[in-house]
């Protein structure tokens, strides 16, 4: 496979997409998680008719205003990157990538373009309530629109719903609902979504933490860090739950992926889960991946020699059969369009037989050694373990922060400021920690089992990629530095009195 | 009718964006923003791969890319 591609090619391509990848979720989250904060100050102001929760809605509706307006539109760069870097993995897949991008697309334009110039523009042009139900439908737009790039995410993990066409050379969709609401969808998208909920509520707490520091603003800030660490709590505990499903279902769906995750080379029964060093779990990884104390779980080494009984009763083909049935897919492909060209039925369908059968092993046609089938150890080990370790430390985080609330000593409380102040990035961290066991984990594969990276990528010359990687290298960082030093000013401004949240002054 | 809808909601927008202050600053970056990316970068630099072939061109293409890669 790779002796006619330029490996250092695939290597950057791979970089590009990471890089916009990392680059776009800084500002998805937030945008995820502020819309609920505000939503619910919002809905505040109008239930109580106090001018104090319009006031505070307004301030964190200017910051998520600038978040959004600096990433909207960041995520197109990885479409434009499908067509160019990508050529191969977009046509094998564009029918059912086509759906849900779209659907996306259409969602997040109308929805969101009119939801938010309400949000903006319509204090005191509309009523309370409209306005109110566009704050909350900002956000729903934007929810919607991360289910379905996360419905596509979830494909190419456990693609489901699709028939391969052999003429065409695309898969096509066949059940739109199983592609939609795919178990590994679902669950995806809940991790997903509200885990950026606590990336909203941290940067929540984190900024009003800044204001009692500083001692300024103080109800305001003591206000929000509540309703902050109250939905930052629901959905720490949520996405534990989700998180354990997830590992889960990565059990069955992507094996490899668990054992990478846990540096399990050797597998067996009764695993134990690793935290860190020495120091492990007895018989839990077994329990996670299985839901039995004594469950088989197979390591890295188990995966790539195969002979194992699964849970679905037949016993796994090692590496190298994979590898063999791959071929006769790829031999079986060349077949098919051979005897179209020459109109011949009889071998068409012949070859179309032999494709079918061993179609689930396709991708396996391009990996020339077993071990081009193991992701990073090292890099997916210590993602699970700081995304893991964060998450539980953010249950404690705000647990102490509803505590001091209770206590009415939240505004005393000078260290757990400062370290509500130095949790942003740590929540960052995590959930970019989560992005790379999802997406390193899943390595070589661009769809699992059926595309490998290297018979995903275009044949492109690795130094046309190198420059567009320095080129989104700079814009990226220009717009992260623009973001940063807009929101930093509208913070040290802080909370205004009878303005809309883009600067108009606008009389009551 | 019709028409008087669209005249508000054309005046609801054209006040929204008058009336900016430093919203001003962040439409001046989105519009850089999408300049460089629709102009700059779509333009030259992420042509896709396959344009300028017909339907069954690109079919043809990807299947000779993905037998021959998967062959050698």
């Amino acid at each position: 496979m790779l002796e006619s591609i330029d490996t250092s090619m695939i290597d950057w391509s791979r970089a590009q997409f990471a890089l916009t990848a990392i680059y776009h979720w800084l500002f998805v989250p937030l945008t995820l998680g502020l819309a609920v904060i505000m939503a619910l100050m919002e809905t505040l102001y109008v239930a109580t008719d106090n001018e104090f929760w319009k006031r505070t809605a307004k301030f964190w509706m200017k910051l998520f205003g600038i978040n959004f307006a600096i990433g909207v539109a960041t995520g197109l760069i990885l479409e434009f990157q499908f067509g160019t870097n990508w050529s191969n993995y977009s046509w094998f897949v564009g029918d059912i990538f086509g759906a849900p991008l779209a659907i996306e697309g259409i969602l997040a334009f109308f929805m969101e373009a009119t939801f938010v110039a309400v949000m903006f523009f319509g204090w005191n042009k509309v009523s309370r309530g409209f306005h109110l139900a566009s704050t909350w439908l900002t956000g729903l737009g934007a929810t919607i629109s991360a289910w379905w790039i996360l419905v596509a995410n979830s494909w190419m993990q456990y693609p489901v719903g699709m028939e391969f066409n052999p003429v065409t050379m695309r898969n096509e969709m066949v059940d739109f609902m199983a592609v939609a609401f795919s178990p590994v969808a679902v669950m995806k998208f809940f991790h997903t979504v509200l885990s950026s909920w606590i990336v909203g509520a941290v940067f929540v707490v984190g900024v009003s933490a800044w204001y009692l520091l500083r001692k300024r603003e103080k109800q305001f800030a003591l206000a929000s860090m509540k309703i902050a660490a109250c939905v930052g709590l629901a959905a720490t505990l949520v996405t534990a739950g989700t998180g354990d499903q997830s590992a889960y279902q990565v059990a069955q769906v992507q094996p490899m992926k668990l054992a990478a995750m846990e540096g399990l080379y050797d597998g067996g029964t009764h695993q134990p889960l690793t935290v860190v060093g020495p120091v492990k779990i007895p018989e839990m990884l077994s329990f996670l991946a299985t839901r039995e104390l004594s469950g088989y779980v197979p390591g890295i080494n188990d995966l790539l020699d195969g002979g194992f009984r699964q849970t679905d009763g037949t016993v796994a083909l090692s590496a190298e059969e994979k590898m063999a049935n791959g071929k006769k897919a790829i031999a079986a492909l060349a077949d098919f369009r051979k005897a179209k060209e020459e109109n011949d039925e009889t071998a068409m369908q012949i070859a179309r037989s032999n494709l079918d059968k061993n179609m689930p092993y396709f991708g396996y046609g391009y990996i020339n050694e077993p071990s081009e089938l193991v992701p990073h150890v090292g890099m997916m080990f210590w993602s699970f373990r700081v995304m893991v370790g964060l998450g539980m430390y953010f249950i404690l985080f705000f647990l102490l922060i509803l505590f001091f609330t209770w206590r009415r000593r939240l505004g005393q409380v000078r260290w757990l400021h400062w370290v509500a102040l130095w949790s942003i990035p740590l929540v960052y961290i995590a959930s970019h920690a989560g992005w790379i066991v999802a997406e390193v984990g899943r390595q070589p594969w661009t769809i699992q089992d059926m595309l490998p990276v290297g018979a995903a990528v275009s044949k492109l010359e690795a130094g046309a990629v190198q420059t567009t990687y320095f080129i989104f290298l700079v814009m990226f960082t220009v717009l992260l530095v623009a973001e940063i030093g807009i929101m930093v000013k509208a913070i040290k401004k802080g909370p205004e009195e009878d303005k809309a949240i883009d600067g108009t002054v606008q009389p009551e | 009718m019709i028409g008087k809808h669209i005249i508000s909601v054309f005046e609801f927008y054209r006040d929204g964006f008058r009336n900016m202050t430093w919203g001003r600053t962040l439409w001046i970056v989105i519009l850089v923003k999408l300049f460089v990316m629709f102009v700059i970068l779509r333009v030259f630099f992420f042509t896709p791969y396959l344009k300028g072939k017909s339907e069954l061109e690109k079919q043809q293409h990807v299947g000779c890319e993905l037998i021959e890669r998967g062959i050698k």
